[in-house]
């Protein structure tokens, strides 16, 4: 142990210790950690304990004490760095002192708040600001690397969140590439009959928007495309776009249609959600952008040589190539915003349901697109099994959704305010029909959303609080079996026609994006945000931004709200004329470096390169990411890692484990 | 029940800045509870942990040592945790050779939103090493001659 009066100083620091309120000082004593903290370290000059540090006078008395005490670092023992690291390096900076002498030492996220004990609690606390009080004596004093960066934005999806985020980047005259899977734009919106609360026809409202982005000067449209790999960090992405050929020219094709009249092939369309037909080769709908035949190679005999090709014999144009070969774009991106969206939850994995076996049981999609007037029913509601208009209808909400014992436990918000206006179209259309709605809840916040519901009920449709516990096939009706949990009663329900509402969740993909984006999901592969409230639209990764229903089910106003959030934060970094790069980098001591290259080829990022005259290992730092993981392997320790060095792992590893001497 | 032979046993933590810290912050934000015994360093990437430190830290008087990263495949630094885990092989088995047991080092892929696995994590590292002696003992002789030959 070393003894504190005959050592003097290396550095002068000063360490504050703040109780947040209770929030710290409840579980951990702040005064003693701040005098204990003097008496163990000789290079700590001052130390005191404050209310607040973030609040203006706790700044202040900071301030005040790198003047008076000639501080040359100092410490900050409070929440995590995620929170206020930011707010004391700007204070280090004004004050004198270069940012990077400041150190967060988390007493609260990693301490206070997971302990109850007292004695325990200032105890860790003690050793978590020693390891920073050892780390900040060797921190150098460093200054960022200026970086260019490529004003271009990509956006991934494009449904409405995304097309919202690239007409407003595009608005601003940024230049956006929007990468689609799907042959169209549009995404779920193109497919929902009306919106509620307003019944505003969804094409209507969507289509403008479409049209826009096919026609604005600075948006590039990449659809039948996914992205496959990403490269590099903000400012600088490099991206690899995976094309997959529609096997149209569509600067060639005229949308005549010749195409699809002849093709043999009929399929489920995946826009009518599977309840109509179309050909092999098809155009997706009348609005579809961009506005182009799309020729389905999975399903199309034609690929296939020589088997049939009656739509390429049919085009003037000539705009059909059976001969189109998937291809990779790359290209570099200073932002990247996610915007994949959703899917419905797999109802098959809930059997009791009968979805499949029972023809007559549809998801709410597919009973959107019976809706919508220019949909496989031209807007008639009928019964799959024999094409009647049924004269009982049934809505079943939260399939799969808030049922955290087999399912999903969230909620997926915007099934009980859909239902509503499913139930009340449903009515308008046949105002003699019976129209059940079976819910566990009403949930519908958001402007007029709760009079919404009222309406509907007004209009005649029954709400009965109640999960059906079975649905099932009886002669050429449908059973319910549920319990009314207001009444009590076991109600058996005789419907022609079942809606089920399903759980949203990510859309399918999205786990394959997030690993090539590096973007962290939570526990039901919804992209996680890195603050749920201060920062919604941002991932952990600069530079990475997530919109729309990819984080959380939402509906179009939230969705859209967020794509032109995430436009506005993607502008905060792409109208920078320069970005500044972390420059806690590896760096090389070429005296020491023996040019074993034992870390040539451990650097993702190749920045670690050999010069063979001086036979040592460069870095570039520009290109080093400063993750360490070379440095870990230099076995004469000529390679470091800017303030984390091993000198100073290793006295902080000493400190993690040092019992108090008083 | 087996005996308990170290009530406090101490835990050295390594977290990465992206994952497991950012786990460590949620299990705090929702109020979650682990045993105090684990005294964290975070370090950029569960790659920067070189394999000296683990032995430092038991020449220091830990009981246990955690290194938590990345799952595989989700690294930030792209492939930081892959050698990560081929390090910690080989720590594992010197680490056996100087007579340290398994269950004192522990490599753990920890995800942000893993807040969860964290608290597992720590508590059954903890109910382990209780039953385990003190490892400050057994290393003495080992580390001095460590020192010496440097």
């Amino acid at each position: 142990m070393p003894s504190p009066e005959n050592k003097k100083p290396k550095k002068r620091i000063g360490v504050f210790v703040c109780h947040c309120g209770k929030n710290i000082a409840e579980t951990v004593d702040v005064e003693r950690v701040a005098k204990t903290i003097k008496e163990e370290y000789p290079d700590v000059v001052f130390s005191t304990d404050n209310h607040y540090l973030c609040s203006e006078p706790g700044q202040k008395e900071i301030q005040d004490a790198i003047r008076g005490k000639n501080l040359e670092s100092f410490i900050c023992a409070c929440c995590s760095p995620s929170m206020h690291e930011a707010t004391f390096r700007s204070l280090a900076e004004k004050s004198g002192l270069n940012p990077y002498q400041v150190e967060i030492a988390n007493i609260r996220e990693q301490c206070s708040w997971v302990h109850s004990d007292i004695k325990e609690g200032t105890e860790k606390a003690i050793k978590i600001v020693g390891t920073k009080v050892e780390k900040v004596a060797e921190n150098e004093s460093l200054t960022p690397i200026s970086v260019d960066v490529n004003k271009d934005c990509l956006v991934i999806g494009g449904g409405i969140t995304g097309i919202q985020a690239a007409l407003d980047l595009a608005d601003a005259g940024y230049k956006v590439t929007i990468v689609e899977r799907a042959p169209y734009i549009g995404g779920h919106m193109a497919q929902l009959s009306v919106t509620f609360p307003t019944l505003d026809c969804s094409q209507c409202i969507l289509s403008p928007k479409t049209s826009a982005v096919a026609h604005h000067k600075n948006i590039e449209l990449i659809t039948t495309a996914e992205v496959v790999n990403v490269s590099g960090f903000v400012g600088n992405f490099s991206v690899d776009i995976k094309k997959t050929p529609r096997y149209v020219d569509s600067d060639l094709c005229n949308i005549c249609g010749e195409c699809e009249k002849a093709c043999p092939v009929i399929v489920p369309s995946e826009y009518d959600g599977g309840i109509g037909p179309r050909k092999a080769i098809y155009l997706p709908f009348a609005q579809a952008v961009p506005s182009t035949y799309v020729l389905d190679a999975d399903n199309c005999l034609g690929i296939h040589p020589l088997v049939c090709s009656k739509c390429k014999d049919v085009c003037e144009q000539n705009a059909i190539n059976y001969d189109m070969q998937p291809e990779i774009i790359t290209r570099t991106f200073g932002v990247i915003i996610v915007a994949t969206g959703y899917d419905l939850y797999n109802i098959n994995k809930i059997p009791e349901y009968a979805f499949g076996p029972d023809v007559d049981v549809i998801d709410s999609l597919q009973f959107e697109r019976m809706l919508y007037v220019g949909g496989p029913t031209n807007g008639k509601v009928l019964r799959p099994s024999d094409h009647k208009k049924p004269e009982t209808v049934v809505f079943v909400q939260c399939v799969g959704s808030r049922d955290p014992e087999h399912h999903m436990a969230y909620c997926s918000k915007i099934c009980c305010t859909y239902t509503g206006k499913h139930a009340m179209l449903m009515k308008k259309k046949d105002p003699n029909a019976e129209v059940y709605v079976f819910y566990i809840d009403i949930r519908a916040a958001g402007r007029g959303y709760e009079e919404f519901i009222q309406r509907a009920q007004e209009m005649g449709v029954v709400y009965i609080r109640g999960k059906p516990s079975k649905i099932f096939r009886d002669g050429d009706k449908t059973k319910l079996w549920v319990a009314n949990t207001l009444t009590g009663e076991r109600l058996e329900v005789e419907a022609d026609l079942v809606v089920l509402a399903p759980a949203i969740v990510p859309s399918k993909g999205t786990k394959e994006l997030a690993n090539v984006l590096k973007a962290s999901l939570d526990e039901y592969g919804f992209y996680k945000e890195s603050h749920m409230k201060l920062r919604p639209v941002e991932s952990y990764i600069q530079g990475i931004l997530i919109a729309g229903v990819a984080l959380s089910p939402k509906d179009i106003p939230e969705s859209v709200a967020q794509g032109s959030a995430a436009a506005s934060k993607a502008m905060t970094i792409l109208a920078k004329p320069k970005l500044e790069h972390e420059p806690i980098v590896a760096t090389v001591n070429s005296e020491v470096c023996v040019g074993c290259k034992v870390c040539q080829g451990l650097c993702p990022y190749d920045a670690l390169s050999f010069d063979n005259e001086n036979n040592v290992s460069v870095v570039n730092e520009v290109l080093c990411e400063g993750c360490g993981t070379c440095v870990s392997a230099c076995p004469t320790g000529a390679l470091s890692l800017k303030n984390y060095s091993t000198d100073q792992l290793e006295k902080m590893i000493k400190a993690a484990l040092r019992t108090e001497t008083t | 029940m087996p005996e308990i032979l170290n009530p406090k046993p101490k835990i050295v933590a390594f977290f990465c800045k992206w994952c497991s810290s950012k786990a460590a912050d949620i299990a705090g934000v929702s109020r979650m509870e682990y045993p105090p015994n684990f005294i964290p360093i975070m370090t950029p990437c569960s790659g920067r942990v070189e394999p000296e430190f683990i032995f430092d830290a038991f020449a220091e008087g830990a009981d246990g040592v955690l290194v938590a990263g990345c799952h595989l495949g989700e690294c930030h630094y792209v492939v930081g945790n892959y050698k990560t885990l081929k390090r910690m092989i080989l720590v594992k088995k010197l680490a056996k050779e100087m007579g340290i047991e398994e269950e004192r080092i522990r490599v753990e892929w920890i995800a942000t939103a893993e807040a969860k696995k964290l608290v597992t994590v720590t508590n059954d590292m903890v109910n382990k090493l209780k039953h385990l002696p003190p490892c400050s003992s057994k290393l003495k002789g080992v580390t001095q001659e460590e020192k010496t030959n440097d």
